[in-house]
C-alpha cells in the first residue's frame, strides 16, 4: 500500500513523506513488514494474513489525520555529510556543458553546486544510491537523450534540480559534474549503507590534486565526514 | 569440506534462496530464486527448510562432481540429468557418492532449473541471504572450479518425487489493479486482458518483455510521474506501450506507469516462460487475487506431504510411460522430450 503526499516533487511533500514514515516505524503497526519512501510517497508492505487491506487503509487514514504532515519537522537522527568533490577536470568532464546549460560560468557553477546543502530525498534504483535535492531553478536541466556509457563509482551527476551520487559505476543520462571518493555501499561491512533518507550533504570543492590525495588516504570515504544534525 | 565441484556450468548459474526482503529503503530489491515454487519443491524433496539455498541454472545445467556422499534434488525447468551416465528423474531427490558425476543438460521447457543439496548450498550469507544479486553487486555467477559447499544435512531420505506443477509453457497470468492502473483508460485495460502476448527476447532475473501484435498499451495524458517503489509482479509499460513484467531482482523504484500487478503465485510462470511462449493476463479482483494466493500458499505448505517414493509398483504407476524402461524403445504417443519430470 502506498501513501502519496504529492504528484510532483517539492520540499514539503518530501519532508511529510520522511516524517510520516518515521512515525509509522515508531508506531509499529502489527502486520506491517517493511516501510520505505520514494520522493513523495511512503510504501508499506504488509502480510495480508495478519492485516487486511481495509484495516490498514483505515489505520493509515487515521494517522494521516493526527496532524498536518506538510508542516512537520524532518525526522530526528539525521546526519550532515561534507564530501570533498572535484568539479570538472577529466574526472568530471561534463561540468562545462552543465554550467553552460544553466547560464553560468564554470566558476559560478562550482560556487553554486559547492555551496548547496542538499537532502537525501530518497534512496533507490541501486543499493545505497541517493537522489539529492533540490538545487536552484537554474539547475532544472533535462536528462541527456543519449546515455553516457559509463561513469565511475562516486560520480556526482545532475539533472532536473537533483544530484545523484552513484554507488557503483553505471551508464547514465545525467551529467557528470563532480567526482567524490565516497563509497555508499559496502556489502561486507558492518555498516553497509553510508546514507539514510533525510541525511543532508554538501559537496565541498577541492582541487584534483587534493582529491587524489584524500582518496589515497581514505579509500572508503574519500575524506568525507559526517555529524549528527541536532534535533 | 562437503559439497559439489563444478566441472562445467552454463552462463547464468548462481546461488539463490528466498532473497533479502526488507532493504527497499536502501535501494536493494529482494531478489532470490526466480522460481520460488522450485525452491519449495526442492526443500520438500530433501525434507529440509525452504530457506536453504540452491543452485539456479538459467537455460543450461552443468557437470558436477561430488567430493563426498550427499543428497541432491532437481526441480524447476526440466533438464536432462544423468548420474555417471544413468538417467535421473527430474523433480526428485537422489543420492550421490563421492566421485560420482552429475550431468545436467539444457532446459527442455522453461528457463530456470534448480540443483538442491542436502543441507543447502552453504555459502557465506551477505546482508542476511546467500542469493547472488548481480545487479546490486552482491555475490557472483558460479563458474568452473567453484565448489558448492553443502551445509550440515540433518535428513537421509532420497528417492522421493513430487508431481511438479507445470509452469513451463506460459498460459494465464492473474493480475490485479494497482495504484497506477487508473492512468490507463478502461478500454486499454480491457484490451490488455484480451490480448495474447508472447515472451520477448529481453528477459532476465529483473524482468520479462511481453510482445503482442497491434497497438501498444499507453497511459492517458502526460507521463511525468514520479518514480515509485516497484514490487515483484508489477507490469510496467515503457514509452512505446510495451509491457515488462518485473521480477524479484528489478530495481527498487521506477518511473514508467504500471498497469497492474501479477499475483506472486503466477510469477514462476513468467520467469519460466521461454522466448516465444504464449501468455495472457486475466484481471481478477483484489479479493479473488488474495484467495488465489492464499490457496497457493496452502499448497506450498502441503508440498512435503505430497512427496512420493520414486520407485513404485509398476502396476500402480500412472506415469509408467514416462520412464525409459527399455533402452531404445520410443512411445509412439508420448513426446520423446518429455520424460516424466512433471507428470
Amino acid at each position: 500500500m502506498i501513501v502519496t503526499f504529492s504528484g510532483a516533487l517539492d520540499e514539503a511533500s518530501n519532508r511529510a513523506t520522511l516524517s510520516f514514515r518515521q512515525h509509522l516505524e515508531q508506531l509499529g503497526v502489527p502486520g506491517v513488514l517493511e516501510t520505505s519512501t520514494s520522493l513523495a510517497s511512503v510504501y508499506i508492505r504488509f502480510s495480508p494474513d495478519d492485516l487486511d487491506h481495509a484495516s490498514l487503509a483505515a489505520r493509515l487514514q487515521e494517522q494521516l489525520e493526527t496532524r498536518d504532515w506538510y508542516r512537520q519537522p524532518l525526522p530526528s537522527g539525521r546526519r550532515f555529510w561534507r564530501v570533498p568533490t572535484v568539479y570538472g577536470t577529466d574526472l568530471a568532464p561534463q561540468l562545462p556543458e552543465a554550467a553552460d546549460a544553466a547560464g553560468l560560468t564554470e566558476a559560478q557553477a562550482i560556487d553554486s553546486l559547492g555551496s548547496a546543502r542538499v537532502r537525501v530525498l530518497t534512496i533507490g534504483f541501486a543499493p545505497g544510491q541517493p537522489y539529492l535535492g533540490q538545487l536552484g531553478q537554474e539547475w532544472d536541466l533535462p536528462r541527456q537523450t543519449e546515455l553516457t556509457p559509463m561513469v565511475p563509482r562516486g560520480a556526482l551527476v545532475l539533472a532536473i534540480r537533483q544530484f545523484v551520487l552513484f554507488s557503483s559505476s553505471t551508464p547514465t543520462g545525467w551529467r557528470h559534474v563532480g567526482q567524490t571518493g565516497l563509497m555508499l555501499f559496502r556489502p561486507e561491512s558492518e555498516t553497509p549503507f553510508a546514507l539514510r533518507a533525510g541525511d543532508e550533504l554538501q559537496f565541498d570543492p577541492v582541487s584534483k590534486a587534493d582529491f587524489l590525495k584524500l582518496r589515497e588516504e581514505d579509500a572508503v570515504f574519500g575524506g568525507a565526514a559526517c555529524e549528527e544534525i541536532p534535533a | 569440506m562437503r559439497g559439489l565441484k563444478v566441472l562445467k556450468i552454463g552462463p547464468v548459474a548462481s546461488v539463490q534462496d528466498l532473497g533479502r526482503p526488507g532493504l527497499l529503503d536502501q535501494g536493494v530489491s529482494r531478489g532470490g530464486a526466480a522460481d520460488q515454487l522450485a525452491l519449495a519443491e526442492g526443500a520438500a524433496l530433501l525434507r529440509q527448510d525452504q530457506g536453504l539455498a540452491a543452485l539456479e541454472m538459467g537455460g543450461m545445467g552443468g557437470v558436477f562432481e561430488a567430493i563426498c556422499p550427499l543428497r541432491v534434488a532437481l526441480t524447476g525447468a526440466p533438464m536432462a540429468a544423468t548420474l555417471d551416465g544413468t538417467a535421473l528423474a527430474w523433480n526428485a531427490s537422489h543420492r550421490m557418492e563421492a566421485g560420482q558425476r552429475l550431468e545436467i543438460g539444457p532446459a527442455r521447457r522453461g528457463v530456470y532449473g534448480y540443483l538442491h543439496l542436502g543441507g543447502g548450498v552453504d555459502t557465506e550469507p551477505v546482508l542476511g541471504a546467500r542469493s547472488a544479486h548481480l545487479a546490486a553487486g552482491l555475490g557472483q555467477a558460479v563458474t568452473v572450479g567453484d565448489v558448492l559447499p553443502a551445509g550440515d544435512d540433518h535428513a537421509a531420505e532420497v528417492g522421493l518425487t513430487l508431481a511438479g506443477q507445470d509452469r513451463f509453457q506460459g498460459g494465464e497470468l492473474r493480475i490485479v489493479e494497482s495504484f497506477q492502473s487508473a492512468l490507463f483508460p478502461p478500454e486499454v485495460r480491457a484490451r490488455f486482458g484480451d490480448t495474447e502476448f508472447r515472451r520477448g527476447a529481453r528477459a532476465n532475473r529483473m524482468g520479462v518483455e511481453m510482445l503482442s501484435d497491434g497497438e501498444g498499451f499507453a497511459a492517458a495524458g502526460q507521463l511525468n510521474i514520479l518514480s515509485e517503489i516497484i514490487v515483484p509482479g508489477d507490469v510496467q509499460l515503457t514509452g512505446d506501450g510495451k509491457p515488462f513484467v518485473l521480477l524479484r531482482e528489478a530495481q527498487t523504484t521506477g518511473g514508467y506507469p504500471r498497469i497492474g500487478t501479477v499475483l506472486p503465485c503466477d510469477l514462476p510462470k513468467v520467469a519460466q516462460a521461454q522466448a516465444g511462449v504464449s501468455l495472457r493476463f486475466r484481471w481478477v479482483s483484489l479479493e479473488e487475487g488474495l484467495g488465489l494466493q492464499d490457496k497457493h500458499d496452502r499448497e506450498l505448505r502441503a508440498l512435503p506431504g505430497g512427496c512420493q517414493p520414486l520407485l513404485r509398483d509398476p502396476g500402480a504407476m500412472s506415469d509408467l510411460l514416462s520412464y525409459q524402461l527399455i533402452s531404445g524403445a520410443v512411445s509412439a504417443l508420448a513426446d520423446p522430450l518429455i520424460t516424466g519430470e512433471d507428470t
